[in-house]
């Protein structure tokens, strides 16, 4: 039932891309995601899509899986659609009837919006499908941790993040199990107006609330039972190094950085096809 | 009145890497009437069985009867299915949600539809036939024991007046006198009427007291399927796959093999007793 969400789930493959360093992961997927903005060309897009597909066949997570991760986010991409489709006014006018109206810049805008939201979703679900969010969050207390001279709590911030993401798929479980417990007992969470399908919440809502307490309190307790004081003076058990395969992908990533910057501006293929 | 499964394939999350084949040709038969334990390793499949018999989930292949009904074909009435096979899960709290606990095991009926009164009676009978003390029912269900919670969730299922009770696991992480209490009170029930019950659990002491018939699950398959004395005699190969026989079962044995002539069929101590008794005079 609810536990089939793959957005963003870490997929278990051996890969370069799973061993890879988590920074690295991170500051290459922002980089991608600024390099989408950097071009306005097809040769730009056609250099986008290679890399990004270079970087899914790498990664050994099926492309079936990748898809059915944007499954979630299709009424975002729609909304995009006709809001760039219909408010956009630029250039001739293709089709015009009574207030709709789209222009072809209008159709520019939307195709091109909607490749770059995309490539953007498949491009950082790329890196939650490759890092487990344990690594992830790792990587983030590391690549900010120069912030902790302004004082910010980063260690604190970066365990908060792990504990929560550590929570989803568990709560997303509990809310399975309670649910069936509660169907089982002839709860009806389907039929009804607004009100009474918020009314028929309850029953799932209150376990949910409850257990998520507990397990919280238990995790608290078992984190003091182990000593845990924050992360002044904390060490890893797996330390961050970067090694010459995480170089190379730096390398790799910059150069495509570069390279989509340099085409997208100056590879005279300006045309637009449609 | 019976359940029959037939062919039962259960697959989670297919297609992706957590896909898991959890039930494999499951073909069962469950009379009415009749006392069933359930046992396997963990991760056998049993609460995945279990789940497919008032259609909470559906099998990836394979069919089921209720009352010689196909429950997959069209129209079927899932919900008066689900109010004549209840289902109590192996932790109580993931149902006990009102202010009371009487509020809460006329939740169950309540979703059938009947009136306050008829609901309010049915919890009463139910709650009493858990054996759950008076002065709990106006206490909220969070502030019981694990026993008692049990009893409430027990009676939350029992109010709905199923024909059938499948428990999972009732038993589990409650002391030994808590756990036969709660055992001897569904024995008691069983005996009463004419329910059905489908009991889960991992102590091969109580299905052997209380089961007329044992299902031993093994990797997602049916392993045994029979009368507890002839599942037991097999308690080599239950050794292999992380099971064992009651412990009077390997006593019997021994004696047996150093010469007391005695029944190794037994599968309670209290027989076990007797017939030691028996071969001795
Ligand atoms: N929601 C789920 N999603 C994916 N796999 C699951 C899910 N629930 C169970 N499984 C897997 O299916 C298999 C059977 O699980 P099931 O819960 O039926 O076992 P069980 O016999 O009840 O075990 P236990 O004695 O521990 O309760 C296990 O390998 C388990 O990991
Ligand atoms: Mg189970």
């Amino acid at each position: 039932m609810i536990r089939d969400i793959t957005i963003g789930q870490y997929y278990p493959a051996k890969s370069v891309l799973h061993r890879l360093d988590p920074r690295v992961k991170l500051v290459s997927t922002l980089l991608y995601l600024i390099s989408l903005f950097l071009f306005k060309s097809i040769p730009g897009y056609i250099m986008a899509t290679l890399f990004l597909f270079g970087v899914i066949r790498v990664s050994k997570v099926p492309f079936k899986h990748i898809v059915k991760g944007l499954r979630a986010v299709v009424m975002l991409l729609m909304i995009t659609v006709i809001f760039n489709l219909f408010l956009t006014r630029d250039g001739a006018v293709l089709f015009h009837k009574w207030i709709f109206t789209i222009t072809e810049g209008g159709l520019r805008t939307a195709v091109y919006m909607t490749i770059r939201l995309i490539y953007l979703i498949i491009g950082s679900s790329l890196m939650t499908f490759t890092t487990t969010p344990n690594e992830l969050t790792d990587g983030i207390e590391k690549l900010l941790y120069p912030l902790n001279k302004l004082h910010v709590p980063v260690h604190e911030v970066a365990m908060m993040m792990s504990i929560a993401l550590r929570f989803i798929p568990i709560l997303l479980e509990e809310t399975d199990k309670i649910m069936k417990a509660q169907i089982a007992r002839g709860a009806d969470l389907e039929s009804g107006n607004m009100i009474q399908r918020a009314k028929s919440m309850i029953p799932i809502l209150v376990p949910l609330f409850v257990s998520a307490f507990r397990r919280a309190n238990d995790l608290a307790m078992a984190m003091e039972a182990r000593c845990y004081r924050g992360g002044e003076g904390r060490t890893k058990m797996n330390p961050l190094h970067y090694k010459t395969r995480d170089r190379i992908a730096y390398i790799v990533v910059i150069v495509y950085v570069i390279g989509v910057f340099f085409v997208g501006r100056y590879v005279p293929l300006g045309i637009w096809i449609f | 009145m019976s359940i029959r499964l037939e062919n039962l394939n259960y697959v989670y999350s297919p297609g992706t890497a957590y896909e898991k084949h959890a039930l494999k040709d499951v073909s069962l038969t469950i009379p009415h009437g009749e006392f069933v334990g359930i046992i396997g390793h963990t991760g056998s499949g049993k609460s995945t069985l279990i789940q497919h018999l008032n259609g909470l989930i559906r099998a990836t292949s394979g069919q089921i009867y209720y009352n010689e009904e196909n429950i997959y074909q069209d129209g079927y009435n899932m919900k008066e299915l689900r109010s004549q096979v209840g289902l109590v899960f192996q932790y109580p709290e993931h149902q006990l949600f009102e202010i009371d606990v009487m509020t809460d095991v006329c939740f169950g009926p309540k979703n059938q539809g009947l009136t306050l009164d008829e609901c309010r009676e049915r919890a009463l009978e139910a709650l009493r036939l858990v054996g759950l003390k008076e002065k709990y029912y106006k206490a909220s269900p969070f502030e019981l024991s694990g026993g008692q919670k049990r009893r409430a969730a027990i009676a939350g299922v029992l109010a709905m007046r199923p024909r059938v009770l499948v428990l999972d696991e009732p038993t589990a992480g409650l002391d030994p006198k808590g756990r036969d209490d709660i055992l001897e009170q569904i024995a008691y029930l069983h005996r009463q009427t004419d329910m059905t019950v489908i009991l889960v659990s991992h102590s091969m002491e109580d299905i052997a007291r209380y089961a007329d018939r044992i299902i031993v699950m093994n990797h997602g398959e049916v392993m045994y399927n029979d009368e507890p004395k002839k599942v037991f005699a097999h308690f080599r190969e239950l050794e292999e796959v992380g099971l064992a026989a009651p412990q009077v079962t390997y006593i019997m044995h021994d004696l047996k093999e150093r010469g007391l002539a005695v029944d190794t069929g037994v599968t309670t101590v209290e027989e076990a007793a007797d017939e030691i008794m028996a071969a001795m005079r």
